[in-house]
């Protein structure tokens, strides 16, 4: 009856039938900041969850591969 | 969701351009959008011999393949900080570097900061008062050393960095709730060089981090998905998901920040001498590059004192 979403190691389970922006935010994830993914081929928020399927989320958001100090407040560059 | 160019199944769509693509149509669209900012900021032309600093990110990958692309000559440099973090975080960016580089027949330096300085990162950054214990000052200093003397070294004209527009905009809404107006001054598609300092450009600097990963899963670029353990909870990424939160009700509220900043700063909005460095630089008396203070430049003054007590502590 469920369609699994998988962020990093994390498994989240929703009801099949919505679609995959629904989904994101009954979960709580901010939809512009993962990239859904199905069987390897990335797919928009409107498409529906389909019956047992798994959706890999890509996170869009880094920030340690920069190549100057994320941390410092005083941001130079 | 169909794309606008053919009618095809969308791979993604872009609320911020009203925009929606299909795979092959946003596998071009990208390219084209950054020669559109490469020719608008004036960043290079054909025949400029550019150095890419690659991290094994999706940005900085996916720049140096956008790059050759679009015909441009560029080499890629990769700098070895030396970072485990429990997922080999440094020994696997380099993998997915050299890789890319094989595959793609390009020309790659690799510089291991360890072998060349000494000690890796995280041990030079325990030895040092400089950043309290946190490995991104020294990081942050050491990186931007490497990638000077590297690029003057190879008679390099440019620097290209992968900072894509999320990136830009979470430094820019850091600086100006600091009003840091000497930084301010100085963020922009490209900083100019100047006395021994290599230009510096940035041509994803209008591309969404969503853009920018959605073209590195589409074109199959093999990127380090793991953060460098030490961003966990970087100002910067809370930032970016407050900006998120903002551009979710309000759509391409992100770039619009950014162009009205860089109207504002074109307009002389923000004086340089505000803060952070003056105008006059000097060499440095070890290394040569240049520095704001007379002697020893900052690089080299936190490797020396860590080299000493290297030796103190043996
Ligand atoms: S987050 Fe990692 S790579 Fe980035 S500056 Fe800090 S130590 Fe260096
Ligand atoms: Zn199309
Ligand atoms: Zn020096």
């Amino acid at each position: 009856m469920t369609v699994t979403l998988r962020l990093r190691d994390k498994d989240y389970e929703v009801r099949a039938g919505m679609t995959i922006r629904d989904a994101l935010l009954q979960i709580g994830i901010e939809p512009d900041s993962v990239l859904p993914t199905r069987q390897g081929e990335l797919i928009t928020e409107d498409e529906i969850l389909q019956e047992g399927e798994h959706i890999r989320l890509v996170s869009v958001i880094s920030g340690g591969s920069l190549p100057s100090d994320p941390l410092g407040l005083g941001m130079r560059r | 969701m169909k794309c606008r160019k053919c009618g095809d199944r969308a791979v993604i769509n872009m609320r911020q351009h009203k925009l929606a693509l299909c795979g092959p149509h946003f596998l071009d669209w990208i390219p084209d959008q950054a020669l559109r900012f490469i020719e608008k900021y004036r960043m290079f032309d054909a025949d400029s011999r550019i150095l890419v600093a690659v991290s094994g990110g999706k940005d900085s990958l996916g720049l140096w393949d956008v790059l050759g692309r679009l015909g441009f000559q560029a080499d890629g440099l990769y700098i070895g900080l030396g970072i485990d973090g429990g997922t080999g975080y440094s020994a696997e960016s380099q993998r997915k570097c050299e890789a890319f580089a094989e595959a793609h027949g390009l020309h790659l330096i690799v510089v291991d900061v360890a072998e060349v300085e000494g000690a890796t990162i995280p041990t030079a950054a325990s030895l040092t008062n400089r950043g309290r214990g946190k490995p991104c000052s020294v990081c942050g200093l050491t990186k931007r050393h490497v990638m000077n003397r590297v690029a003057r070294d190879g008679g390099y004209d440019v620097l290209a960095t992968g900072h894509n527009l999320d990136d830009e905009v979470a430094v820019l809404f850091g600086n100006t709730l600091n009003w840091a107006s000497g930084y301010l001054a100085r963020q922009g598609p490209v900083l100019e060089g100047r006395d021994g300092l290599i230009r510096k450009v940035k041509p994803f600097c209008r591309l969404y981090e969503r853009e920018t990963a959605a073209y590195a899963l589409v074109r199959g670029i093999e990127y380090i998905y793991d953060e460098c353990p030490h961003a966990v909870g970087a100002t910067s990424i809370y930032y970016k998901e407050t900006l998120n939160r903002m551009e979710a009700d309000r759509p391409g509220m992100k770039l619009s920040f950014y162009l009205a900043f860089l109207r504002a700063r074109q307009q002389g909005l923000f004086a340089e001498a505000a803060d952070g460095p003056t105008d006059s630089l000097q060499a440095c008396s070890t290394c040569g590059q240049p520095t704001t203070a007379p002697g020893q430049c900052a690089f080299c003054r936190t490797w020396d004192a860590v080299r000493a007590r290297q030796r103190v502590s043996v």
